[in-house]
Parts: C-alpha cells; sequence; structure tokens
C-alpha cells in the first residue's frame, strides 16, 4: 500500500543544507527498510503556474491555486503494510524535516 | 419457554454476543461494513425464529454461524467475492506473533480499530458504540443530541477511512499497547461522562443508558486485559461514581452535591466491587496512572459513612500524586478544593485565583470559587462566582442546584 506524506510548511526558504543531513538519514532508512517509492522537495509556491487547458487553447496563470498560510513544500511517498506503519514512518518524517506531515492513501 | 423468557435470552445475547459477532466477521471477511449489517441480520433472524424454534443452546454459536451465511448471501449477490476475499487478506494478513496470548480476542481487534488514534475522537465514540456496544445508529443519536443521519454519516465515514487508509485490525504490538489502551479508555471515559453529566437542557440530568453502557464495554475490556492497571482504574471509578448515581439527583431534579447525599442511597455492591479492584490495584505495587488515581480518590470518597469522615489528607496526597503525572489546570482545581476541606477556604482560594486565567471558560472553576467565597461569607463575590457557573452549566441538574445556591445567598 501506498501513502503520500506531505510536507506542511509556512516558511518560504525551507530545505537548507543543515535541514537536509536529518532528511537525508532518514531517507537513507526508508530506503533500507524498502518503504522508499519517490520524495522531492518543491520550491516556494510563488515558483507555481496554474494552467487550464480545457479550453481550446491553455491558459497560463502565475501563482498557486489557492493562497493559502501554509502550503506543500515537499512530499515522500512510502510503501507500507497498514496505517499504524505508515503513520510511524510519518512521525519520523516530520522529525527529520522538522514541519508537519500528512499522510494520505492512494487509492 | 414464554415469550418473555425469549425476549430477555434474545437481549442476553445481543449484550454478550453482538462484539463477537462483528469481530469475528471482520475477520473472516476483511469488512466492518459487511461484518456489521450482516451481525444484524442475525438477530433480527433470532428474534424472527428463536420464539418459534426454541433459543439454541449455544446462542453466540448460532448467531456467527447465521451471520455468515448472510454475509456470504450478501457478497454473492452482490457478486463481489472475489474481490472481498482479495481485500480480506490484503488488509488482515495478521502475523500471530502480533498476539498477546491472553489478550488475543478479535473483540479486542475491533475495539483497537474502533478507537484508532487516526479517527477523530466523536467518530471513535460513535464506532465504538455501534460496532463494539451493538447500539443503534438512532440509540447513538439519541444519546448525543444529533441527527440521525449525520450520524449515520460520521460512521459511514470513519469505517471508509479505514478502509482506505487500511487502519489494520489488529492488537497494537506491546510497545504501542499502552498508548493505544489509554485512546480506548479515553473513549469509554467520554461515554460515561455524557451519561454522568449529561449536557443539554432537554434532557434527563443522568443518561444511565450511557453509563451503563461505558461501564459494560469497561467490563469487557477488564476480561479481555486482566492485567492492565489503567483498564482496572477506569471500570474501578466508573463504578465508584455509579454507586452514587440515584443519590446524586434529587427527587425534584437537582444535583446533590457529594457531601448532601443520603450515603445508605449508595449501591453497596458496585462499591464493593471498585474498592477491590483498587486494592487490587495497590496490592500490585506498579505505579499508578491516571485512571488509578483517580478510582482510587473516589474509593477514599466512598469510604467514609459520613461526609465528615472523609480521610481529606488521604484525597489530597492522591491529588498531589495526579498533579506529579499530569500538571493540567483541571487537576490543580480538584485539588485546590480538597485542600479546602483539609487547610480552610482561604488556602484554596489562593489557589483558585491562580487558576482564572486557564480555566475562564470552565464552568467547574466557578462551581469551586463560588463554594469556597460562600464559606469565606463573601456573598456579593460568590453570587458573581454563582452566575458564571449557572451561564457555563449544561446540566439541568446542576443548573437547579447553583441556582438554588445562588439564591440561597444572604
Amino acid at each position: 500500500m501506498r501513502y503520500l506524506v506531505s510536507v506542511i510548511d509556512d516558511t518560504p526558504d525551507s530545505g537548507t543544507p543543515d535541514e537536509m543531513t536529518p532528511i537525508g538519514d532518514f531517507n537513507a532508512g526508508l530506503q533500507g527498510g524498502g518503504h522508499w517509492v519517490f520524495a522531492g522537495g518543491l520550491g516556494a509556491p510563488s515558483t507555481a503556474t496554474v494552467v487550464d487547458g480545457r479550453g481550446a487553447e491553455a491558459l497560463f496563470t502565475d501563482g498557486p491555486f489557492a493562497e493559502t498560510k501554509e502550503w506543500l513544500s515537499g512530499f515522500w511517498v512510502i510503501e507500507a503494510p497498514d496505517l499504524d506503519v505508515a503513520l510511524k514512518l510519518a512521525a519520523a518524517g516530520s522529525k527529520a524535516c522538522h514541519r508537519r506531515v500528512e499522510v494520505r492513501p492512494f487509492r | 419457554m414464554s415469550p418473555a423468557d425469549v425476549g430477555a435470552a434474545i437481549t442476553r445475547a445481543h449484550h454478550e454476543e453482538w462484539a463477537r459477532v462483528v469481530a469475528t466477521l471482520t475477520r473472516h471477511f476483511g469488512d466492518l461494513d459487511v461484518a456489521e449489517e450482516a451481525a444484524a441480520e442475525a438477530f433480527a433472524t433470532a428474534v424472527e425464529r428463536w420464539p418459534a424454534d426454541g433459543v439454541p443452546a449455544n446462542p453466540g454459536g448460532w448467531l456467527t454461524t447465521t451471520a455468515r451465511r448472510k454475509a456470504l448471501d450478501r457478497i454473492r449477490r452482490e457478486n463481489k467475492r472475489a474481490d472481498k476475499q482479495k481485500q480480506a487478506q490484503m488488509m488482515y494478513g495478521d502475523d500471530p506473533r502480533d498476539s498477546l496470548g491472553a489478550v488475543d480476542d478479535e473483540r479486542l481487534r475491533l475495539i483497537f480499530t474502533c478507537c484508532h488514534p487516526a479517527l477523530a475522537a466523536e467518530a471513535r465514540v460513535a464506532l465504538t458504540l455501534r460496532m463494539v456496544g451493538g447500539l443503534t445508529v438512532p440509540e447513538i443519536a439519541r444519546a448525543f443530541l444529533m441527527q440521525e443521519a449525520a450520524l449515520a454519516q460520521r460512521i459511514t465515514r470513519a469505517k471508509a477511512k479505514i478502509k482506505a487508509a487500511r487502519i489494520p485490525y489488529r492488537v497494537p504490538s506491546a510497545d504501542d499497547l499502552p498508548g493505544r489502551v489509554s485512546g480506548v479508555l479515553y473513549v469509554l471515559y467520554l461515554v460515561f461522562n455524557e451519561g454522568y453529566l449529561a449536557s443539554g437542557p432537554g434532557t434527563d440530568p443522568v443518561r444511565h443508558d450511557l453509563t451503563a453502557e461505558a461501564i459494560r464495554l469497561a467490563r469487557l475490556l477488564r476480561a479481555l486485559m486482566p492485567a492492565d492497571g489503567e483498564v482496572a482504574g477506569l471500570l474501578a471509578l466508573m463504578l465508584l461514581i455509579e454507586a452514587r448515581r440515584t443519590a446524586r439527583v434529587s427527587a425534584t431534579g437537582e444535583l446533590v452535591t457529594l457531601d448532601e447525599q443520603d450515603r445508605g442511597a449508595w449501591d453497596a455492591a458496585l462499591i464493593a466491587e471498585g474498592h477491590r479492584l483498587v486494592r487490587e490495584r495497590l496490592a500490585t505495587g506498579q505505579p499508578p496512572g491516571r485512571y488509578q488515581i483517580l478510582a482510587a480518590i473516589n474509593a477514599v470518597h466512598t469510604s467514609a459513612r459520613d461526609v465528615r469522615d472523609t480521610d481529606w489528607s488521604q484525597v489530597v496526597a492522591l491529588y498531589d500524586q495526579l498533579c506529579r503525572l499530569e500538571p493540567s489546570p483541571i487537576v490543580a482545581l480538584n485539588r485546590a478544593v480538597a485542600i479546602g476541606e483539609l487547610d480552610g477556604p482561604d488556602v484554596a482560594l489562593r489557589i483558585v485565583d491562580r487558576l482564572q486565567d486557564e480555566l475562564a471558560g470552565y464552568h467547574a472553576y466557578f462551581v469551586a470559587r463560588a463554594d469556597i467565597l460562600r464559606r469565606l461569607g463573601r456573598s456579593e463575590e460568590s453570587r458573581a462566582a454563582y452566575d458564571r457557573a449557572i451561564a457555563l452549566a449544561g446540566n439541568s441538574a446542576e443548573t437547579a442546584y447553583l441556582t438554588r445556591r445562588r439564591d440561597q445567598l444572604g
């Protein structure tokens, strides 16, 4: 079963080299334990572009789709047999990146 | 067997077997929905058949077999059998090493799943009362003054999350067990408290159905986890409070406080059982948790034949212990009240004053404050505190009591 672990953030310059050390350790643990699928850090919301391709011509709009006080600054996709395991890993991930995280199952 | 006897047998079977039938079917089919519906159908079939066929020798076995047949019928009907069984293997591929010997009971898995910390507290309460307690949706909705549709939705959503997020059907590992047990106890205590101090102006001040259900579930948990100190503590606490239930509300529907209760009206059997549990925990010599300490405090109160015989120094010592374990303003308030009995209202007032900021929205704070000020003869300030307490209190019997007390001020 796969879960998306999203990092909830409110500071625009996350993922400093100092912050990356414990995150790297956590990632290594995920890989060693067979839980690693994919992970990544995202640029600030101000770097986002909203694209609407539903019409005849695609529309591009600068900025995130919703202005919020908190946003997604990174994520892990993990493999876990059930939610208890996923929550444990997410708690360790939250500690490693020093941010709150949200856990959601893939369908 | 008379129709009344058959009715009693069905009620007893419902109390004793519902959770086991749901738990066994959940294990077998890997689906709470299928289990719940099939269990309900099996009991409906019993209501139809037992009066004519007689009560089976093994009602639990009969109900489980019937429910299993109903579930298979439904799955065949829906033609989803392969799906469901695949899901069952996927979801509940439980390692037998996870089990904890004596506590390995299907019902325990069900309880831990319904009380999973990833579910909202209200959802845990509703789901536990439905799946473990066997209360119907209308019964639970009535208990919590909710619309049936909203409550049904809450349960449906919780079950959907269990399935989609794959909340496991498992007794937690030994490492996680204490935290998870306290999550279950929290749910049972919420149910009990809603019964004990029913909120809502239109309800009975004490909802015996809810206190009784909470006690029944606590007894079940105690039978499943006999070595757990906090489980014993919560059961003892509930028993010692329940023992005073009839003395706690007057004939006119007014709250009767502990010091004014007719102690002869207390339920001696429940008190004896509660005291036995408290003594059993003391004998283990293990450090008590919050429920064990609260139970011990209630044991002190229920040991006194007259309020004047209350061992207040013991009560204060227990609150000191609780404060160290759980330094919360509410515990500090209760401790202050006990200190007021031991050292006088002026000492208590000094402590209570310091709690004002943290407890400004809590009715019991103003109840305690009003009573202390009354004893100090500071009527005007006491009246203001009673006014505040009345405005914040949700329980009809308590409001009646506070109003009378306020109006008696000179």
